[in-house]
């Protein structure tokens, strides 16, 4: 419950949230919790916002990780079953 | 060591455990703190391939599991308020409570809905104007920035409607009543990633100096975990208790500031119940009182029933360390991941759930 999965910063948007790439599927996130974020970079993302910065090959590394532990999978399920509403 | 070509290179891992057998004379029993390294030593069967001398244990390091019965109690009774949407992490509409689960009373037609983040709870609360919405916060450090910011968007935005029914806990404080204690002796921590990124290492400075525990914050691959394992063992075989860092690419010893501060500017410590240990003081974090108007505990006069354990449930010695899954009698039998009885079958990360999972099949502690 305390793990927090990479993504990719798609798009800045006002009010300090971004549009964040999560196992391919875009997904809102704040960044209030982290400074000088840009498109492109990647975030460590936990519970909807991001927690840290990291570095690209570090990011694609962990991905796959996670891709295998199955959490993207079902973050991406929440988010198409569209049970936030 | 960075990149996940090398925490998968089974050759460094052979390294790894044969440096491993090499140094480790003494029995030692570490602990492992967080429920993703938990499933991460299953899943890779990471104790299997450590010598006899070394053991690992699981600690209360599932926020799921260490949620106390009274306070599901209690969710379940504020999600059964007239005029409430509950909204919670997946993780807990499970967990059976003393009498039910989330996930009963929404059956029953109790208005309970899955969240991924609070940003979701808050836009339910405002897309619902003449309900109150309720977020069910559960979790470590790791979490409660997040719920923190909720409060300060909530109040940006003046949301009148939105509450959080907070039992979150700090890690650091529940290490120490388990040396406290005195029931199992241990040896060195594991220390959790990702509570670590934004906590950083001093919190667990004292463990280290106070106690004379060897720390290991650790990432969550095999190698990350073999590696904070060869780490402490260096450290009990030199006779040094310190907290260092195995998981450089997501923790610093400062940790995450910012995130320190608005959990600061939200949240003060406060006594908290954790299932099977009892009431540990400074180890929650309710909100301020400049906060108050966003506590459901305050708003919600809730009554409940006295609180009942469920019988034969292990889970409060498990998640000490006094006991493995395989000592609970009713595990994999009348208690399975289809129908758990207590949460750490319940919860992904539960112990249980994770032996379950992966057949793990070891010795006695
Ligand atoms: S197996 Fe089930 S009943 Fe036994 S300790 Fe684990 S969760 Fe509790």
């Amino acid at each position: 419950m305390c793990l927090a999965v990479p993504g990719k910063v798609v798009r800045l948007k006002d009010l300090d949230m971004a549009d964040v790439e999560i196992g391919g599927v875009e997904t809102e996130v704040g960044l209030q919790l982290v400074s000088d974020v840009k498109v492109g970079e990647y975030v460590l993302v936990h519970a909807g916002y991001a927690i840290n910065k990291i570095d690209e090959e570090g990011a694609k590394e962990m991905m796959k990780l996670f891709e295998e532990i199955g959490e993207l999978d079902e973050i991406a399920k929440l988010r198409e079953n569209d049970e936030i509403s | 060591m960075r990149y996940l070509s090398e925490y998968r290179d089974p050759t460094i891992a052979k390294k790894l455990i044969e440096d491993i057998k090499k140094i480790s004379k003494k029995p030692v029993k570490f602990m492992e703190v967080c429920g993703t390294h938990t499933v991460s030593i299953s899943k890779n069967g990471i104790r299997q391939v450590l010598p006899e001398n070394i053991s690992l244990l699981s600690g209360p390091g599932c926020p799921v599991c260490v949620t106390a019965n009274g306070d599901i109690d209690k969710a379940i009774a504020i999600a059964e308020a007239p005029g409430v949407i509950f909204t919670t992490f997946g993780d807990m509409m499970k967990v059976p409570g003393s009498y039910s689960s989330l996930s009963e009373k929404s059956a029953d037609g109790a208005d309970i809905r899955v969240v991924y983040s609070t940003l979701d709870a808050l836009k339910i609360a405002k897309n619902n104007p003449d309900k109150k919405v309720v977020f069910f916060a559960v979790g470590f450090e790791t979490t409660a920035p997040t719920i923190a910011l909720s409060i300060l968007e909530a109040e940006r935005q003046g949301i009148k409607n939105y509450f959080i029914y907070s039992v979150h806990k700090m890690v650091p404080p529940a290490m120490a009543a388990l040396l406290n204690l005195g029931e199992v002796k241990l040896d060195g921590f594991i220390c959790p990633g990702h509570v670590s990124a934004i906590i950083g290492s001093k919190p667990y400075e004292f463990i280290a100096r106070d106690h004379k525990i060897s720390c290991v914050i650790a990432g969550f691959e095999p190698i990350d975990i073999l590696q904070s394992i060869s780490m402490l063992v260096k450290q009990v075989e030199n006779g040094e208790a310190k907290v260092e860092i195995g998981y450089k690419r997501g923790v610093s010893s400062l940790g995450n500031t910012k995130a320190q501060e608005v959990m600061k500017k939200v949240f003060e410590a406060c006594d908290a119940e954790w299932r099977g240990i009892g009431v540990i003081p400074e180890s929650g974090l309710s909100l301020r009182t400049n906060f108050e108007g966003f506590d459901a505990s305050k708003i919600f006069d809730v009554d409940v029933p006295p609180t009942k354990e469920h019988l034969g449930c292990s889970c409060g010695e498990i998640l000490r360390g006094v006991k493995l899954p395989y000592d609970c009698k009713l595990f994999g039998k009348a208690c399975t991941p289809e129908n758990p009885i207590g949460p750490c079958m319940v919860s992904t990360e539960g112990s249980c759930a994770a032996y379950y999972r992966y057949g793990e099949v070891v010795d006695g502690v």
